[in-house]
C-alpha cells in the first residue's frame, strides 16, 4: 500500500494549465525528490496533495483511502478532510511559523488541540524532536528571535510533532542565507536516514542526489524524466532534463 | 462664583462621561467583530449560476457574485462613516417614536447615546479590524490548515492574537475620538459632563466650567492613551 497516490492529476489556474495528467506514488520509507524549472509546476503538485488547491480531474489516496477522485469529469472529495491531514505533513519555504507563540507552543498546540494527544507526552516528543534539531535552548524563544535556519528547524519539528506519515517540502531553503541551508539540509538528510517518508522539492541538485530513492523532473506540468538518482543525474535520457541540469553544472 | 461647586458637578458628570465611554467600548469592541464578520461574508445564493462547466454570461456572472450579506453590511458601514455621529444619536433617539409611536422618557436618553455610540463605533473597529487581518498573510492560513485547525481555530488560535496586536494604533486614535465625542451627549440633553459645563457656563456666564472640562477630557484622554501603550508593550514580546 503506497503511503501517496496521486493519479491522472490535472489543474488548471483559469486558462493556464498546470498540472497534465500527473500520476504519483510513494511507498513507505521512500524519499522522492521533485526537481524542475520554476513555473513547472513543482509547488503545485505539493498543493494538491496537502489540499491547499483542490484538483480539476485526477485521485488522491493516503493510505489507501482516498481522498478525492473523479466523477463526470469532474473531482470531487470526501466530506471530511480532517483524517487525511493527519496523515501528512508540509515544511513551506518560508516557515509560516505563528509568530505570537513560543517555539514550544507552535510544536505543540496542533497535537494538543486537533488530534487530542496527551499533552505530557506531546510536550516529552516535542523536546526530544528539538533536541535532535539542535534547538533544546530555543523552546521558550520566539520564532522572531531565531535565525532563518533555526526557524526552518522548528517548523520541521512543528510538522514531525504530528507524527504524519509523509511529510512535503517545498523548497525549504530557498529562503535562507547559504550558510544556514547547510543545517537544514543535514536534518531533512538525517530524516531519510531514519526513513521518514518525504517529498522534496528543491533546487540543490547535490542534496537531491544524495537523500533521494528516487528523482522526478517536472517540466510544463508533466512528469519528463524520473529514476534513482545515480540514472537520472548520470544518465540522463531526455533532452529537456539535460538541458535543465545543465544550469547547476559548474 | 463657587469653584467648589463647579468642580463637584463636573466632577459628577465626568463619572458618566466615563461610563457612556466605558460602555461604549465595551459593546463596539466585540460587535466590531461581529460586523466585520457579516462584512467578509461570502455567501452568495446565486453563485451556482456561474460553476464553471456552464457557459460564464457576464450578467450571469455579476448576479453570481452577489453577497447580500457582506453587502447590507458595507452600506451600514458606509452610512455611518458617512454621516455625522450627531445626527446618528438623534435618529436612534427618536426612532422609537416615529416608528412606532413611543413616547420617550429621560431614561430612553441614556440607552439611545449608548446605542448610538456603540453602533458608530462598531462601524470603525470593524473597518480596522479588517485592514489587521487582511495584512495577515495566507502562509498563517495555509500552516493551520495542513495542521488541521478548523476554521474557528485558526480565527481564535492564530488570527485574533495577532489581528488585535496589529490594531492596537488604529484602535488608540478611535478611543481618543470617543473621550471626545463622548461630549455630543449634549445633543440628546444628557447630562455628562460637557452637557453639564455647557450649563454652568450659561448660568453664570463666565468660561471657567469648560475651561475645567477641557482639562478633564485632557487629562483623562492622556491617561486612555498611556493605557494602550502599556498595553501595546506588553504584546511587543514578538514582531
Ligand atoms: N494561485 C494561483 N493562481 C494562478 N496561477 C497560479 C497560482 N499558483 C500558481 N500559478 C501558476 O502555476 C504555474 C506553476 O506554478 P508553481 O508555483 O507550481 O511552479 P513551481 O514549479 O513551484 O515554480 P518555482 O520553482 O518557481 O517555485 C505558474 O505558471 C504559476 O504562475
Ligand atoms: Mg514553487
Amino acid at each position: 500500500m503506497s503511503v501517496l497516490s496521486m493519479q491522472h492529476i490535472k489543474k488548471s489556474f483559469g486558462d493556464n494549465e498546470v498540472l497534465k495528467d500527473i500520476s504519483l506514488r510513494v511507498e513507505q520509507g521512500e524519499v522522492v525528490s521533485i526537481i524542475g524549472p520554476s513555473g513547472s509546476g513543482k509547488s503545485t503538485l505539493l498543493r494538491c496533495a496537502t489540499f491547499l488547491e483542490t484538483i480539476d480531474a485526477g485521485e488522491i489516496a493516503y493510505m489507501g483511502q482516498k481522498a478525492a477522485w473523479t466523477e463526470n469529469n469532474s473531482a470531487v472529495y470526501v466530506k471530511n478532510l480532517k483524517p487525511f491531514r493527519k496523515d501528512f505533513g508540509l515544511v513551506f519555504q518560508n516557515f509560516n511559523l505563528f509568530p505570537h507563540r513560543t517555539v514550544m507552543k507552535n510544536v505543540t498546540d496542533a497535537p494538543i488541540s486537533v488530534l487530542h494527544r496527551d499533552p505530557k507526552e506531546v510536550r516529552a516528543l516535542a523536546e526530544e524532536l528539538l533536541a535532535k534539531m539542535g534547538l533544546s535552548e530555543k523552546a521558550d524563544a520566539y520564532p522572531c528571535e531565531l535565525s532563518g535556519g533555526q526557524q526552518q528547524r522548528v517548523s520541521i519539528v512543528r510538522a514531525l510533532a504530528m507524527q504524519p506519515e509523509i511529510l512535503f517540502f517545498d523548497e525549504p531553503t530557498s529562503a535562507l542565507d547559504p550558510e544556514l541551508t547547510g543545517e537544514v539540509l543535514k536534518v531533512i538528510k538525517q530524516l531519510a536516514e531514519e526513513h521518514m517518508t518525504m517529498v522534496i522539492v528543491t533546487h540543490e541538485m547535490s542534496f537531491a542526489r544524495a537523500v533521494s530513492d528516487r528523482v522526478i523532473f517536472m517540466d510544463g506540468g508533466v512528469i519528463v524524466e524520473q529514476g534513482r538518482p545515480e540514472d537520472v543525474f548520470g544518465d540522463t535520457q531526455e533532452e529537456r532534463t539535460k538541458q535543465f541540469l545543465r544550469h547547476y553544472e559548474r | 462664583m463657587d469653584y467648589g461647586f463647579i468642580f463637584q458637578k463636573l466632577a459628577e458628570g465626568f463619572l458618566t462621561t466615563l461610563l457612556i465611554f466605558a460602555l461604549t467600548l465595551v459593546f463596539s469592541l466585540p460587535m466590531g467583530l461581529l460586523v466585520y464578520f457579516g462584512r467578509s461574508s461570502k455567501w452568495a445564493p446565486m453563485a451556482f449560476l456561474c460553476k464553471r462547466d456552464r457557459s460564464p454570461g457576464k450578467i450571469k456572472c455579476a448576479v453570481a457574485e452577489f453577497k447580500p450579506i457582506s453587502s447590507i453590511f458595507r452600506l451600514f458601514i458606509s452610512i455611518l462613516r458617512g454621516t455625522p455621529l450627531m445626527l446618528q444619536l438623534l435618529v436612534v433617539f427618536y426612532a422609537p417614536f416615529y416608528l412606532f409611536g413611543i413616547k420617550l422618557n429621560t431614561a430612553w436618553r441614556f440607552f439611545a447615546l449608548i446605542i448610538g455610540f456603540v453602533i458608530n463605533y462598531s462601524a470603525y473597529f470593524a473597518e480596522i479590524y479588517r485592514g489587521g487581518i487582511e495584512s495577515i498573510s495566507v502562509g498563517q492560513y495555509e500552516a493551520a490548515q495542513v495542521l488541521g485547525y478548523s476554521k474557528a481555530q485558526t480565527f481564535v488560535k492564530i488570527i485574533l492574537p495577532q489581528m488585535i496586536k496589529r490594531v492596537i494604533p488604529p484602535v488608540t486614535n478611535e478611543v481618543i475620538t470617543l473621550v471626545k465625542d463622548t461630549s455630543l451627549g449634549f445633543v440628546l440633553a444628557y447630562l455628562e459632563m460637557f452637557t453639564i459645563a455647557k450649563q454652568l457656563a450659561a448660568k453664570y456666564s463666565n468660561i471657567i466650567p469648560l475651561l475645567v472640562a477641557g482639562l478633564f477630557y485632557f487629562v483623562f484622554n492622556y491617561i486612555a492613551a498611556r493605557g494602550m501603550e502599556l498595553f501595546e508593550k506588553k504584546l511587543s514580546y514578538y514582531q
